[in-house]
């Protein structure tokens, strides 16, 4: 069952004279307690294109295309609406956890106000809930935790209570936006195993977005791959990791470092840099970076194109198996 | 956080010894004195005079005299107001200037907040830039000039309010002082509010309260105001100096009985005692708004609490 | 220009410089078109009313001197010292700035001190203070004038300093040889010109309003001399009787204090000066 159905959206940003364009065209399914990774580099638009769902798009942004969540219409709507599924139904983690907490609120009270909101609870009550989630997340010493305030917690742990209040009403789906970036590896792997831990638990959906491969493989059941604003790539996690068709999903895999592999002398990278978002140049978007680029690749946009086992690759040579 | 604050009390105090000491040292360090502007009096009955009032004795017996007199509440008896002790000028002005001030920078803070809050919220629209335009007037236009102008509209013309004058326990005498006494720093209020809540509702926090599902009035109200403040509660100090200031003159046009006449007057008929007596009122007033703030900035970031 | 472009952009503030241009052409060229002058008590019409009667066109006081040729000398008189004291408190400020932004370190530290401890004084008060002292003296008025605007500017300065002070066109300089009051000279200074502009045109109206107020309280401008607060003064005091004592120099004040503000943001904004108020 399809909880969240992108179609087509387009995100783009007016500044000054120039629109740039963050999300060119994506669609994109997301089923009940599946798993979903967003991948790419910066500027790919996997952020813009969920920050546009949530409705926390920055002033002078526009969105257009279609976002049903649960079959409600999230772009465009009333804030009263959105407000009734961000936070409940649909939950949003951020990438910073050292400034996403209001600094002169105690923890327990940013956990509190979620509950208080949407379930319409007595702060009293509310506050047994939080605490209960914090010893769910794993957070150490929990009753101290809740009076405390954000700056005395360290990353991991604000991490844990941003996961922890996002989980509050039992989403159908969190969206996690680079969730270990901030942090240190291993704190990044504790974290991920909270998320994988709580996914079971509760059974919710997740969108984990990263611009690591690695960070995603460990958890998703599906793959997307972004470039420029468009999907270049998608399917299931086996096909993604062990049957790439795009040359650029390539180019990702291979910058993964492997512990197992031969030792190499020089950490593989990606030459050059993405289209600048101000233009809209034709053909493919990475053939300025394609080793096997071609005339035709230059002028003409491949499409996306869905082949067995919804493996979709938009590419016009696609490499072999 | 007491031992913070005993700590900036202990600092308060040295600063207003200093002041008094320099102040009075100053005064009567300089040419001329008190009955300079008498018709030229006898030397006999200046001598007395003199006398009287403990000015023949050396300098150092009449500080011990001040401070001695001070640490009983008493600021001497005015050179120039024969009849009167500067500590009964002072009981006799001080309420009105002081419910005169703490009104009008009660208005400033209750109006310019909130339409601050108001045109960020609104940001680029035309309320905005309208609300915005009249901060300018606000800052540019003076309290004597705006004064005179709400008195003759106000109270001439359309003859709601009175032009000037004061009774005990009147509001409706205070209305026009207040306005344009406060006028100034309520645009400033207003300006600085909307600054800094466009920065706060830019911060990470922020947009972590929207994605809860906070509705908009819980996510400004709770998590915006009180980071967007600081820079206001820093202002506060310059408010009062600024309210202090403007009273001297709304006072002496509105007829109300404060006392910053006294001062303009002390100063212009060199009336030692009165002249101290209204500088160390009012430095207390600036140095006690000065710990006020110290105390605000503490509520409004608990981060401040910790020392970082 | 750019800078240019978004200055005229702004209506707002071409709005203000032109009425500014206006009123200051009227206050030196008004004169010539009226035969009145600022002393002369005209018995027969005390405490006129605006009209043309006698060339009174702004009307009379209660003294029977003519209001217009007061008026312009009131503008006169505050937009001199205005620009005479700004251009003090300008000189002292930057000179004061730069030196604390070169010398860095523990000079900085105290020079930034006492500027901070002069800040948080409410200026009335000490000239109010030093009036007793001293008497009125036409310096004093100077100093206290002087006094109000160079410590928003040597702190905008110092800001400045400090960090052209990293760049490298300094250690060139520095590495061939000049001196600090060289360096200071032909390199700090240009480098300061956009926000120099910026409080400069702010602080005019600053200490033209200081000035007022002073006057005002009768510790400015001296008879036979007005300046537009010792108008106001006056006017004060006529105000149920003759409100137009009070209203036209008060109107040119708030005027003038207006125009200067929002041509010095509209500054602010093509100059991309930031900074709060």
């Amino acid at each position: 069952m399809t909880i969240l159905a992108i179609d087509d959206l387009r995100v783009h940003f007016d500044r000054r004279r120039t629109r740039l364009h963050a999300v060119r065209g994506v669609s994109l399914e997301v089923a009940a307690a599946e798993c979903v990774g967003i991948v790419g580099e910066s500027g790919s638009g996997k952020t813009q294109m969920f920050m546009a769902a949530m409705g926390l798009l920055a002033p002078g942004a526009e969105a257009a295309g279609s976002v049903r969540f649960e079959g409600t219409e999230l772009l465009g709507a009333k804030a009263a609406a959105l407000n009734r599924v961000r936070g409940s139904r649909l939950a949003m983690v951020f990438q910073d956890p050292m400034t996403s907490l209001t600094p002169h609120l105690t923890v327990g009270s940013q956990l509190s106000e979620v509950l208080v909101t949407h379930a319409g609870v007595s702060w009293p009550s509310a506050e047994s809930g939080a605490l209960r989630m914090l010893e769910r997340v794993r957070v150490p010493e929990a009753r101290r935790r809740l009076r405390q305030y954000p700056h005395e917690l360290s990353g991991g742990l604000r991490q844990r209570v941003m996961i922890g209040m996002a989980l509050l009403c039992d989403p159908a789906l969190l969206i996690a936006d680079e969730p270990t970036t901030a942090l240190d590896v291993t704190v990044q792997s504790q974290v991920m195993d909270l998320l994988r831990s709580m996914r079971r638990e509760i059974g919710m959906a997740v969108v984990l977005i990263s611009h690591d491969l690695g960070v995603v493989a460990g958890l998703a059941d599906r793959i997307v791959v972004m470039y420029a604003g468009r999907i270049v790539e998608s399917g299931t996690a086996g096909d993604i990791l062990e049957r790439a068709l795009h040359p650029y999903t390539a180019a990702l895999l291979q910058c993964v470092p492997n512990l197992h592999g031969p030792r190499l002398h020089r950490m593989p990278s990606l030459p050059g840099q993405p289209p600048d978002p101000g233009t809209d140049a034709p053909g493919c978007a990475f053939a300025p970076r394609c080793a096997h680029v071609t005339q035709r690749c230059k002028a003409e946009r491949p499409s996306l194109q869905i082949g067995p086992s919804a493996h979709a690759v938009a590419c016009h040579y696609p490499l072999p198996a | 956080m007491t031992r913070y604050f005993l700590k900036r009390l202990a600092g308060a105090i040295p600063t207003l010894f200093i002041i008094i000491t320099a102040a009075f040292f100053l005064m009567r360090a300089a040419p001329g004195g008190p009955f300079d502007q008498d018709q030229t009096l006898p030397p006999e009955i200046l001598a007395n005079l003199q006398s009287a009032y403990g000015l023949d004795r050396p300098l150092w017996v009449q500080y011990g005299r001040y401070l001695d007199a001070l640490a009983h509440g008493d600021f001497g008896p005015s050179f120039k107001y024969k009849d009167f002790s500067v500590t009964e000028l002072i009981g006799q002005g001080f309420p009105v200037t002081l419910e005169l001030g703490v009104v009008a920078l009660c208005v400033a803070l209750t109006i310019g907040i909130p339409l601050g809050t108001f045109a960020a919220l609104r940001h680029n629209s035309a309320a905005d830039h309208a609300t915005m335009a009249v901060a300018v007037i606000g800052i540019a236009v003076p309290s004597f000039v705006v004064l005179p102008f709400l008195a003759l509209v106000f109270g001439l013309y359309l003859r709601w309010l009175p032009v000037a004058g004061w009774e005990p326990g009147s509001i409706r005498h205070l209305v026009l002082p207040v306005v344009a006494l406060s006028l100034p720093p309520l645009a400033t209020v207003a300006r600085m509010t909307r600054g800094s809540m466009l920065e706060v509702l830019r911060s990470h926090f922020i947009r972590t309260a929207f994605a809860k599902g906070l509705p908009l009035h819980t996510v400004v109200l709770r998590h915006a105001l009180r980071p967007a403040l600081l820079p206001v509660a820093g202002y506060l100090a310059p408010a009062v100096a600024s309210i202090m200031t403007g009273s001297l003159v709304v006072e002496s046009m509105a007829g109300l009985p404060g006392i910053g006449r006294y001062l303009v007057q002390g100063a212009l008929n060199r009336d030692y005692t009165l002249v101290m007596g209204m500088v160390i009122i009012y430095s207390t007033l600036l140095i006690a708004m000065g710990l006020v703030v110290d105390l605000l900035y503490l509520w409004l970031d608990p981060r401040i609490r910790f020392g970082r | 220009m750019t800078a240019l472009h978004r200055l005229t952009a702004n209506r707002a503030a071409v709005c203000a410089f032109a009425i500014v241009f206006l009123v200051t052409a009227l206050a030196f060229l008004g004169p010539l078109c009226n035969p009145n002058d600022i002393e002369t008590l005209d018995w027969a019409h005390v405490a006129a009313a605006p009209g043309r009667i006698g060339a009174h066109w702004f009307g009379t006081d209660r003294l029977g001197r003519d209001l217009y040729a007061r008026t312009l000398e009131g503008i006169r008189v505050s937009l001199a010292v205005g620009l005479v004291a700004s251009a003090i408190s300008l000189v002292v400020g930057i000179a004061y700035g730069a030196v604390a932004g070169y010398l860095g370190g523990r000079a900085d530290q105290f020079m930034m001190r006492f500027i901070e401890v002069l800040s948080g004084l409410p200026l009335i008060f000490f000239i109010i203070f030093l009036t007793v002292v001293f008497g009125r003296s036409p310096y004093l008025l100077f100093l206290a004038i002087g006094a109000v605007g160079w410590l928003t500017m040597a702190r905008i300065v110092r800001g400045q300093t400090l960090s052209i002070r990293q760049r490298e066109f300094i250690e060139a300089a520095v590495a061939s040889g000049a001196g600090p009051a060289r360096i200071i000279v032909r390199h700090v200074v240009p480098n300061l010109l956009g926000p120099v502009i910026v409080y400069a045109t702010l602080t005019v109206p600053q200490i033209i309003l200081f000035e007022s107020f002073l006057s005002f309280l009768g510790l400015g401008v001296q008879e036979p001399h007005a300046s537009l607060g010792t108008l106001i003064a006056e006017g004060a005091g006529e105000m149920e009787s003759a409100p137009w004592i009070l209203l036209v120099p008060g109107g040119f004040l708030a005027c003038l204090l207006l125009c200067l503000n929002i041509l010095g943001d509209g500054l602010r904004d093509a100059l991309d000066v930031g900074g709060e108020i």
